[in-house]
């Protein structure tokens, strides 16, 4: 049998691959299954687990396959500064390690995000009132634009104009740096 | 300092058949994963780490002021025998992993039961809130509560892109794990749950047997949870989930519906055996006692039987797992000693309803 990934050596290694609850054998090279490195789980018949489901993902990402832009190159360690952790043992375990492994490893995470929740990548929801800081005042500000603008579209131009200030005394308090 | 009490209330009041649609869910629970900024998550933190973070949480509890948490109770899991640590699994309070390898793992319970906020587990900080019936707004708005509180001290893992940083991918976001506990007999009995959970599945909501090994399901129960955290409002994922499950029960109740039109008979046959069972039998094993508790709670539901609480699902479901019969028992006990007891305790349980 020869490799899928090469198509040059004899395939020597082979498994299974999860993907979804969907099977699909892999044969590799023993060259392409190490480039391929940590991130293809071996055998794992138990299905839909958090680890098997983000090695298949990462497989699955089209852009490895065909431009290997965000692929890994197998000599390159792609590491969190604050807690260490590297990107491969991060999709081994499933688990990131601390807070900052979510920027060290955006790249990659935002596929497997995307792949998770349903297309989705972006927060929508809660905001401590706290820790959230600026956030609640760039939201409300965000929504007072918008009501702006349709204000302005229907040319109802004295409410605009009393939106506009609301805007501009938010601002100035995001200026001074919130509260 | 009694965590006897948590151990012998075997009844939280959350197990009670109430609530909206209550003859089919059981109850409503809502969990927020939430991380403390400038520690490591606890699957990688040290010991060390994990203890700054216990005491973080420690000095913090006198300081909430929330009456639901009044007089809450901080159950060290180190100090816990592990039976009572199963016990308390078995209730739903804590989670296995808390349980079973969570170093400075702790719980903050509530009187009533109804929060648990546990700390250490595989977020620092995990906020659940358990309601009977279908109550999911109800569970959501006390987490938020007490999630507020906590945030007025603590200085969470948040990114305004990522929202509340979590240990695992599938968490993230909102944090927020929405599931609802179902009794599905009818479902089960026409053959259509095996084609349910598929379509389920593809509106991005899992199921899975609640008690029971892999996708068996002991005693017709189920829980359906979401699975996307990011992306959406809480509002909008309990709504989602709301309506699957409002679908859920309507298909539940027709089903019923036609087995008592098709087959009223054998269905009344098999629930008056099923609780002649339960009445009699000296050696019950745990599946065959969930499976005639579901039969008797559905004869319950649809009329066949009149004098017994609807109870007596929730409660027997638990009440005979095998850490609540050792509990009992007041030590271990082997298998075969846990079937003679389930059954004692059963009919004991049943004599106390007829007597009432
Ligand atoms: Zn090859
Ligand atoms: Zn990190």
């Amino acid at each position: 049998m020869i490799c899928q990934e090469c198509q040059k050596r004899s395939a020597t290694v082979h498994f299974t691959k999860i993907i979804n609850g969907e099977k699909m054998e892999v044969h590799l090279c023993e060259q392409c299954a190490h480039e391929k490195g940590n991130i293809i789980m071996f055998n794992n018949s138990s299905g839909l687990s958090i680890n098997n489901l983000l090695a298949g993902l990462f497989n699955f990402n089209p852009n490895i396959e065909h431009t290997h832009s965000n692929a890994i190159h197998p000599n390159e360690i792609i590491q969190c500064d604050t807690c260490g952790m590297t990107l491969q043992q991060f999709l081994k375990i499933g688990r990131f390690g601390c807070a900052s492994c979510y920027d060290a490893f955006q790249d990659q995470v935002t596929p497997i995000l995307k792949r998770l929740h349903g297309g989705n990548w972006k927060h929508i929801g809660k905001i401590p009132e706290r820790s959230g800081g600026t956030i609640h005042l760039r939201k409300k500000i965000d929504i007072l634009k918008e009501t702006l603008q349709s204000l302005v579209a229907k040319e109802e131009f004295e409410k605009a104009a009393e939106v506009r200030d609301e805007i501009r005394a938010y601002e100035k308090q995001l200026q001074e740096g919130g509260e | 300092m009694s965590i006897e009490r948590f151990l012998n209330q075997t009844v939280s009041p959350w197990m009670n058949a109430e609530g909206p649609e209550s003859d089919i869910i059981l109850t409503s629970r809502i969990r927020l994963a939430r991380n403390l900024k400038n520690f490591m998550f606890p699957t990688l933190g040290t010991q060390e780490e994990a203890k700054k973070v216990l005491d973080k949480f420690k000095q913090m509890i006198p300081l909430i002021n929330l009456y639901p948490l009044k007089d809450a109770e901080l159950l060290m899991m180190e100090e816990l025998q592990p039976l009572h640590k199963q016990v308390l699994v078995e209730k739903h309070l804590i989670s296995p992993n808390l349980a079973e390898q969570s170093p400075q793992g702790a719980c903050l319970l509530s009187q009533d039961e109804v929060i648990s906020i546990m700390v250490n587990e595989e977020d620092h900080i995990r906020i659940q809130c358990i309601f009977s019936g279908l109550q999911l707004e109800e569970a959501l708005n006390l987490a938020n509560a007490v999630d507020d509180q906590l945030e007025q001290h603590l200085d969470y893992a948040f990114s305004e892109v990522r929202g509340y940083l979590t240990s695992c991918p599938t968490n993230v976001g909102t944090g927020l794990r929405a599931s609802v506990m179902m009794h599905l007999p009818g479902l089960v009995m026409t053959q259509q749950m095996k084609q349910l959970i598929p379509s389920i599945n593809q509106l991005g909501f899992v199921v899975r047997g609640i008690y029971g090994e892999g996708s068996e399901a002991l005693g017709n129960i189920f829980q359906i949870s979401n699975q996307i955290t990011l992306g959406k409002s809480e509002q909008d994922i309990i709504l989602d989930l709301k309506n699957v499950v409002e679908q859920i029960v309507q298909q539940e109740r027709s089903a019923r519906e036609s087995i008592v039109k098709t087959a009223g008979i054998q269905l009344e046959d098999k629930v008056w055996r099923s609780l002649g069972i339960l009445k009699n039998s000296r050696i019950i094993e745990s599946k065959e006692a969930a499976k005639c508790l579901s039969d008797v709670r559905l004869g319950i539901d649809i009329g066949y039987i009149e004098n017994i609480s609807r109870n007596i699902l929730n409660e027997l479901m638990i009440l005979t797992q095998p850490g609540f019969l050792q509990q009992y028992a007041g030590g271990p006990l082997r298998p075969f000693e846990r079937d003679v007891r389930r059954a004692t305790l059963i009919r004991e349980r049943l004599l106390l309803e007829n007597n009432s």
